[in-house]
This record gives structure tokens, sequence and C-alpha cells, in this order.
């Protein structure tokens, strides 16, 4: 079966005034149909910048796709005319940002906003349009939605901003919705009712997920797949199942006992050692090497291939390929 | 036996707000009725969801606000209506850090300069004294001297909250208050500045008040733990207890949702309450989670609990110890 998204040699670059920086570097992965994909890693990984270019939200400039395709249902999302992709984006493809200010408008109240996307797509206007913003805010889980569609952004809490935007996404029924850290500003007992609205949606629509977030805790409950990311590039991917019980990365190994607060052996918490490189100053060859307590010379070499394991995990990492084999 | 570092009694902190020019004053409870002890050389942990009143309880242990109630005791003695004159000395004892170093960092100033304002404010050093114990500092917390010569921007999160915990040191405080310290770091980074933490409170006996909304990472790293809801304590336990199950149906909820690396199998991570917090405006009567309670009686809505011992702990229900958690288990909400 075809997948919903397939990401292709994705490389994505931001000019600065030290040259440029390359942000997302030579990136693949699919995402199924009802499928959750999950990508993890470092702040700085590119994340953020990979689910942008997926929509073609990357400003240029500074940003510049480099190479790649992204494939949603199978066309070419990098290759539509504005017109077409605008029909793809917020109808067949949902968003959901950190930041809930970023998709909504401090002037408009909540059910002209919402209002303004269901006569784009849909053509509903006036009292029909009315009524089904309310209804959107109830299946959200916002409290007396005739009262919130009335008011602006900064009379709501964060959690219910969040559902207003989550209320936007899902709008239209998207096939695909990405959510780039959704419920990184919420309480842990708000987050809990995002993840399982999304949850919900996702039975009842049959919608795909990209979900980004650093909490392992949040990947381990919700996603099927997991993408880890390191310094722009695909490090490892697997089913969150493997990766969780047996990951081959050395860095995903440390982020894994990082999350789970293991101990090292004097008793203090399992901590990677060293810091992320800077954009401008990349290592050669693996980018995490430096940091690395089974590096050697040959990984300062060159950048490592990604190995298929058995399984059908992938991972970049010559000494990981080489205990595969 | 000495005194506690800290010790409030019934501390209340409330706000006088106005919504808009014609609107009536209302009164923002932010801390109504917390007492609780810092212990030399523990780790205390405060958690609860944003808006409970974890960093007004950071600012009024500092003395940077005003409490509209209650006492505040630094070691034994009565500082609660202490002037900023006489609080000036006693300062050191207490420092904090916050979450985000760099708005607490002048980004126009370098690390010699950011570490020897301490020093000069509460030390008799000298100009080149100072210099060489700013390098020390930095040397505890795992920076090397070149960083006296480079500014805020230039470093990552993780070595500029290095720095602030320098700064706090300089003094040779007695408790540092870190209000949500690794919150804004990579969990890989996490590890770095809470070893860092631990080791200072081993090494010099420091107690660390640790403000956190990661459950996780408390119950791993505390001695006790605190929760709170809307201003109150409702639970305090040891990290033990805490771990093996909380007593009040909030601060159970509260671990409930966090989820779990590892979830245990046909254990859901789901918080089995609903809804948002109530304004700190108008607090609910009785007891302020009677609106999310699932357990909630007819006069839970009526008479306010008190914190009170239960089971080697304490808690603010009327019937801690009597209910049925496995009612959740199923996931109702
Ligand atoms: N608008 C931009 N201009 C310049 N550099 C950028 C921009 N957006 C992101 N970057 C750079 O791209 C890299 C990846 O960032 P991002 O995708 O935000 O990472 P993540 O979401 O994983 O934290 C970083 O080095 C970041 O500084
Ligand atoms: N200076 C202030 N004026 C009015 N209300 C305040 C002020 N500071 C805090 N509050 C209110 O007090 C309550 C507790 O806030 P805070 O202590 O910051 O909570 P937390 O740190 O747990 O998130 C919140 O409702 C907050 O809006
Ligand atoms: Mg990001
Ligand atoms: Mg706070």
């Amino acid at each position: 079966m075809r997948p919903v998204l397939e990401i292709d040699g994705l490389s994505v670059e931001f000019a600065s005034a030290r040259g440029p920086v390359a942000a997302v570097n030579d990136l693949s992965f699919a995402i199924g149909e009802g499928e959750t994909v999950a990508l993890v890693g470092e702040s700085g990984s590119g994340k953020s910048t990979a689910a942008m270019a997926i929509l073609r939200l990357i400003a240029s400039p500074p940003g510049r796709v480099v190479k790649g395709r992204v494939l949603f249902e199978g066309v070419d999302l990098l290759g539509l005319s504005p017109a077409d992709l605008r029909k793809v984006r917020g109808d067949r493809i949902g968003m959901i940002f950190q930041d809930p200010m970023m998709a909504l408008n401090p002037v408009y109240t909540v059910a002209r906003q919402i209002a303004e996307v269901l006569e784009v797509h849909r053509g509903l206007a006036g009292r029909a349009a009315l009524d089904e913003v309310v209804s959107l805010l109830r299946l959200v889980g916002v409290p007396a939605p005739e009262t919130r569609a009335g008011q602006y952004p900064h009379n709501l809490s964060g959690g219910m901003r969040q559902r207003v935007m989550i209320a936007m996404a899902l709008e239209c029924k998207p096939r695909l919705l990405i959510a780039d850290e959704p419920t990184t500003a919420l309480d842990v007992t708000v987050q809990a009712q995002v993840l399982r609205l999304i949850e919900d949606l996702k039975s009842r629509l049959g919608m795909s997920v990209l979900l980004i977030t650093h909490d392992m805790g949040v990947v381990s409950q919700s996603a099927h797949r997991v993408v880890v990311m390191y310094a722009g590039r695909k490090v490892e991917e697997g089913a969150t199942r493997d990766l969780f019980a047996a990951p081959r990365h050395p860095y995903t190994q440390g982020l894994l006992r990082a999350a789970r607060r293991a101990r090292a052996d004097d008793g203090t918490l399992w901590e990677i050692r060293g810091t992320v490189p800077s954009p401008h100053a990349m290592p050669p060859g693996c980018g995490f090497a430096p940091r690395c307590d089974c590096a050697r010379a040959a990984c300062a070499a060159a950048v490592p291939e990604l190995t298929r394991t058995a399984d059908g995990h992938e991972v970049r990492c010559i000494v990981a390929a080489e205990g595969a084999a | 036996m000495t005194a506690p570092v800290l010790e409030v009694v019934d501390l209340v902190k409330h706000y006088p707000v106005r919504r808009g020019p014609f609107e009536p004053r209302k009164i923002v409870h932010a801390l109504d009725g917390v007492s609780l002890t810092v212990r030399r050389g523990e780790t205390l942990a405060i958690v609860g969801e944003s808006g409970c009143g974890k960093s007004t309880l950071a600012r009024c242990l500092l003395r940077l606000e005003d409490p509209t109630g209650g006492t505040i005791r630094l070691h034994g003695a009565d500082i609660t209506s202490l002037d900023a004159d006489a609080m000036r000395p006693l300062r050191r004892h207490v420092q904090i850090v916050f979450q985000d170093p760099y708005a607490s960092l002048n980004p126009r100033w370098s690390i010699g300069t950011l570490m020897a304002d301490p020093l000069r404010l509460h030390t008799k050093l000298s100009r080149a004294e100072r210099r060489v114990r700013a390098a020390e500092l930095l040397a505890i917390v795992g920076l090397g001297g070149e960083f006296l010569e480079r500014y805020p921007h230039e470093l990552s999160g993780g070595q500029r909250q290095r720095v602030a915990i320098a700064r706090a040191l300089a003094v040779e405080p007695d408790a540092i208050i870190c209000d949500e310290p690794v919150s804004a770091l990579d969990v890989s980074i996490q590890a770095q500045v809470i070893n860092l933490l631990m080791r200072l409170r081993r090494e010099f006996g420091i107690a660390l008040v640790f403000i956190s909304h990661d459950l996780s990472l408390v119950k791993h790293i505390a001695d006790r733990i605190a929760v709170m809801y809307l201003g109150q304590i409702v639970e305090l336990a040891d990290a033990a207890g805490m771990r093996e199950g909380a007593k009040h149906p909030y601060s159970r909820a509260l671990f409930a949702a966090a989820p779990t690396v590892d979830p245990v199998p046909g254990v859901s991570c789901e918080a089995p309450i609903g809804g948002d917090v109530p304004s700190p405006i108008d607090p609910p009567s009785g007891c302020r989670f009677h609106t999310r309670c699932a357990f909630a009686k007819d006069d839970c809505a009526l008479t306010a609990p008190s914190l009170r011992a239960v089971e080697g702990r304490s808690v603010r229900c009327h019937y801690a110890g009597e209910l049925d958690f496995a009612r959740w288990a199923g996931g109702s909400s």
C-alpha cells in the first residue's frame, strides 16, 4: 500500500552570516495510513524545519529546500502551484504548533477564525458556519462552546487555545496531521486530554499523524514508529516497541537512558556528555562522534551510511551496523 | 536539634487585581495557608500545574515579595516583615536559579563580570581575588577559565544554567531554590545539570528546593515531594511514599497523567480528571479540588479539609486513606 506521506532525500539549508547551514540533511521516511510516526531528537536537530518544509512554510530567504521530494498521496508537494498547495494545506493536511498563537489571529474571535477556514475549505457561511464552529469546539472538549466562540484568543487558557487550534486543524478532517510539540507547553493533565483527543480523532477519521516531540513518554504512548534525528540527519528509525527495547544508535541509547532517568555506576543520573555541535562547526563524519563512547577513528572520516538491519530497523552508525551484521 | 534552613507557617499571598477600569477589584489567592520546612541538605521538590503558586512561594521564601499573612523563618529567625535593609545581609543564605538562564543573565556582561558581581556585593574580596574566585566557581560547575571572557549568547542552554548555578554558589548559600531549572533543556543535558546540583548538595550540604512540573524527574531525585493545587499543599510525602502511590486524588491523578517511557501493560496514562484548574480569583468552596474530584461527597464542597497526617505523610483530604483508587483503573473521566 502506498504511504500517505513519503519524504525522500529532503535537504533544507538556511543562509547565515557565516555561510549556509544545513538544517535538514538527506531526510527520508514515510507515514502509512492511520499511522503515527514520532520525530524525536535534540533541539536544533531539524525537526521543525522538516515539518515546515513538508508544507512549504520555510521562509525563503533565509531558508531553501536544496533537494528532495515530499510525496503526499503520491503528489510531490514541492512541485505544486501556490493555489494547489493552498488546497492541500489546512484541508488535506492539518497542522498544530507548540505555540497556538502562531496559528491564531489575536484580533479575531475564536468563531471568526474557525469560520473563515470553514468558508474557504467547505463553503460554509453564516448560521451554518457558526453551528459548525460550536460543534467543533464541543468536539475538542471546550466547555461552554457558545460563550468561548465569541471570545478572543487572549481570553483563553493555554490548554483552551491549544484545543481551538486543534479544532481548526481538524475541521477539514485531514488525512495527515502534523503536530509540532503540541503538548510541550501544557500541564500533564491537559496534555493527557489533548493526546486522548488526537487519538480519538485518529481512530474516528483514520488520520495519519506526524508527531514531533522531545518527550519519550509521549512517544512511547502514542507512536507506532519513531524517527530519531541528530544534527539534521536521521540516525535511526524503527517500530516504537523495538526501538525502545533495543535502541541501536548510541545517541538513541543515551536519549532513552536519560529519559528513563537511569543511573550510572556511581549513582548519578546517566548523562550524555558534551553538547550538540554548533551548525557552523559540524564535525566531519558522524555528528554524534564527539559525544559518543563507542566512537573510533573511522567515525570522523565520513558520514556513516544508513544500514537496514534484519528486522527492518535503520541505523546510521558504523559500530551498530557491524554489531548487527 | 538545629533549626531548619527555612520554615514557613500558614503562608498567604494575595494579589489584588482589576480586570478593567470599571471592574471591581478582585483577589488572586496565589498562596493560601502553605506550611513547610526546608531541612539542611535535603532536596524538597514542589510540583503542581502552572498557576498553582510555586513561583510565588519561591519569591516569598526569598523575601522578594511581602507575604499577605503567615510566618517565614530563616535559621529559626522570623524574617517575615524585615525591610530591604535588614534583609540585605541575609540574602546570601538563600539563592535562586531560574528556568531560563538567558533571561536572568545580563546579555551585555561577560561571564567574568557576571561572576564577579555577587562577589562584589557579598564579600570583601579585592578585584584580583574576585577574578580568581570566579574561575574557581566556574571550575566547580565544570566550566573552564576560558568562559570568563565569553558572553551568555555564546553558551549553550546547559552551560548558561551552569553559570547561573555558579553565581548562586558565589555567596556560599545554605539553600538554592531552583524554579524549573532544567525545563528548557534537552533531556540529555538535564542529567548534567541535575548531577551538578546533587553534587553541590552532597559536597556543601546545600538544601535544594526543586520546583518542577516534571513528575518522573522529581520522583527520581527528591527526598520529599510537596504537591500544590490552587495555592495550597495537598500532599507532602517522602519520594518513596509518592512512588508507591499518592494518597490525595489530585496528586494521584497528576502522577498518573505523566506518560512514562516504559508503560506498565494494562495501565493507561490518562488523567482521571477532566477540565481546567478553576480560577484562583474565586477558588471553589470547601476542598479546592472538589469540582474535579471523582470521589467528592457533599461535605467536600462545604468544609475545607486541613493538611493532616495519613499513613506517614500529610494529605489535605477528608477521605484520604479510605479512597479506592482502583476505581480509576478503567479510565473513567
Ligand atoms: N528561520 C531560520 N533561520 C536560520 N536558521 C534557522 C531557521 N530556522 C531554523 N534554523 C536552524 O535550523 C536548525 C534546525 O532547527 P529546528 O528545525 O528548529 O530544530 P528542532 O525543531 O529540531 O529544534 C537549527 O540549527 C536552527 O538554528
Ligand atoms: N504579580 C502578580 N499579580 C497578580 N497575580 C499574580 C502575580 N504573580 C502571580 N500571580 C498569580 O498567582 C497565581 C500563582 O502564580 P505562580 O506562583 O506564578 O504559579 P506557578 O509558578 O505555580 O505557575 C497565578 O494565578 C498567577 O496568575
Ligand atoms: Mg522545533
Ligand atoms: Mg512558575
